[in-house]
């Protein structure tokens, strides 16, 4: 860590010594942090048997596995859609017509703006639509909007000379973009997509406002059962592990490529950054 | 129109509500992250896996979760602290770990040299910091940080759903009042739109001012 900073000299003996006096004293705060945590956890009674016993019984898993299976095939259909509109929005935006160009720009822009919140809760109240196609349709439009910028960036950061020699052998430009720039960028782009994917499905979780039953939705309804005294703390400690690690697994996939792209020559051409979370800095 | 200059108040009120949110969640976001990256570029090995773990755990933390845990998890602990103090924390927690990286990538993006030659001439550990990384670290962490409180912002929406005021919450009390609620939106994007441009602005303003030159 420290070698890779310009912070620090190489210690000597004395600045050891002090560090692993520091090491001992940070090491003992953040054990008795953990302890007075568990203490706590103890003390308000938050591991009885009442409020572990639902986790035990069918009917209580079933509706986890429903609720995590909702969850799943919001994200999967939030993904597939958000893919589509970003290609759609990129082929606008890079469009050589200007109004379309234009159209394209205004619609990136204005999405990336918006909180996504605020666009499920427009198609699940003023449209009146069901939660599910509510919750899609908003991830959608933002992520597809963060997705088109991401394809626009990495086609754009394609080598010029690669545009310019394919032109140079007649190719037509819908020619250009398909066998020449979108393949190269594709794989330079893929860890920036996945990353994005990542916030796609940390952002499913917002159908729990709007009453969409899923994995939340599911942990709510138990935590709120008075038959097992209000098992909160547990159910929080049951979801999030699963929702923290599913994101987190994505996210390592996500590292994994971007290191197995560094590596390869096929994206020597191309550089691209990861998605920002929609922001209106040139 | 008639939406907006009907119930002028309440939007005023939602508006400052989200404000006063992402204004103090920013500070709140700042301070943790400040001392989660110096955590995580520590030489202490305990601080570095504290913070690191701060960092990964919250990234992948879907931020409905972490309300959900918040306002209505410590309260069974005996906390019981205003709504509005609950979504601060949950908010400022959750973008202090987007924080830490930016100011950590801005510590790593300062030249080896520059700390080797400010040790060669003799300076402390002290000076060193405050004279000669900070100050290059800090130009390059401008934007990063500003996409971030920008985020910020419009996470704040999720607070309103939880009954804290702030804009989104707005359209509850419109639609109760029968107003047309697709121009109720309207407004309500606007208001978001004014906040979001405002912070870019200020951001783009400091990276005039400061930012690296290139």
């Amino acid at each position: 860590m420290s070698e890779a900073t310009a912070l620090y000299d190489i210690p000597g003996p004395v600045t050891r010594r002090r560090h692993t006096a520091y090491a001992v004293l940070a090491t003992a705060v953040l054990l008795a942090l953990l302890a007075w945590i568990l203490y706590l956890l103890f003390a308000t009674g938050q591991f009885t048997y009442t409020k572990w016993m639902p986790f035990a019984y069918e009917g209580i898993q079933e509706l986890l596995l429903r609720g995590l299976g909702n969850t799943l095939k919001a994200f999967a259909m939030a993904a597939v859609l958000s893919l589509a509109l970003g290609g759609l929005l990129a082929t606008g935006r890079l469009s050589e017509h200007r109004p379309v160009r234009l159209l394209a720009t205004f619609v990136v822009e204005f999405f990336r703006a918006m909180p996504v919140l605020v666009m499920i809760f427009f198609v699940f109240v003023a449209l009146k639509v069901q939660p599910l196609p509510a919750l899609v349709a908003g991830l959608t439009l933002y992520n597809g909007s963060v997705l088109a910028e991401v394809f626009r960036s990495g086609v754009n950061s394609v080598e010029r000379g690669q545009r310019e020699a394919a032109f140079a052998l007649g190719m037509r430009k819908t020619q250009v973009m398909s066998y020449v720039l979108v393949p190269q960028a594709v794989r330079a782009m893929l860890p920036a997509i996945i990353s994005q994917l990542v916030v796609a499905l940390k952002d499913t979780s917002l159908g729990y406002l709007i009453t969409y039953e899923e994995f939340l939705h599911a942990g709510k309804l138990i935590a709120s059962n008075l038959d097992y005294d209000l098992p909160f703390i547990p159910v929080v400690m049951v979801i999030s592990p699963i929702y923290i690690g599913m994101c987190m697994l994505l996210s390592w996939f996500a590292g994994w490529v971007a290191r197995r792209e560094q590596h390869s020559p096929r994206t020597g051409a191309a550089e691209v950054a990861p998605a920002e979370p929609g922001t209106l800095l040139p | 129109m008639d939406v907006l200059t009907d119930n002028f108040h309440t939007y005023a009120e939602g508006f400052l509500g989200t404000v006063e949110l992402t204004v103090y969640s920013s500070a709140l976001a700042l301070l943790l992250g400040f001392l989660m990256a110096s955590f995580r570029v520590a030489p202490v090995g305990s601080l570095r896996i504290f913070g690191t773990a701060w960092v990964t755990v919250l990234r992948n933390t879907p931020l409905t979760l972490l309300f959900f845990a918040v306002l209505l998890g410590l309260p069974r602990f005996g906390l019981v602290l205003p709504f509005k103090v609950f979504a601060v924390l949950a908010l400022g927690c959750y973008t202090s770990a987007f924080v830490c990286e930016a100011l950590r990538s801005g510590i790593n993006t300062v030249p080896r040299g520059q700390g080797e030659a400010a040790r060669s001439l003799g300076m402390t550990f002290g000076q060193t910091l405050h004279l000669v990384i900070l100050p290059q670290a800090f130009r390059s962490v401008i934007p990063p940080v500003g996409s971030t409180l920008i985020a910020l912002a419009k996470n704040s929406a999720i607070a309103g759903a939880f009954s804290v005021t702030e804009l989104l919450g707005t359209y509850r009390t419109l639609s109760e009042l029968g107003y047309n609620i697709v121009w109720t939106f309207v407004w309500i994007a606007v208001g978001y739109l004014i906040i979001t441009l405002a912070i870019s602005a200020l951001f783009n303003l400091m990276e005039h001012a400061w930012g690296v030159a290139r």
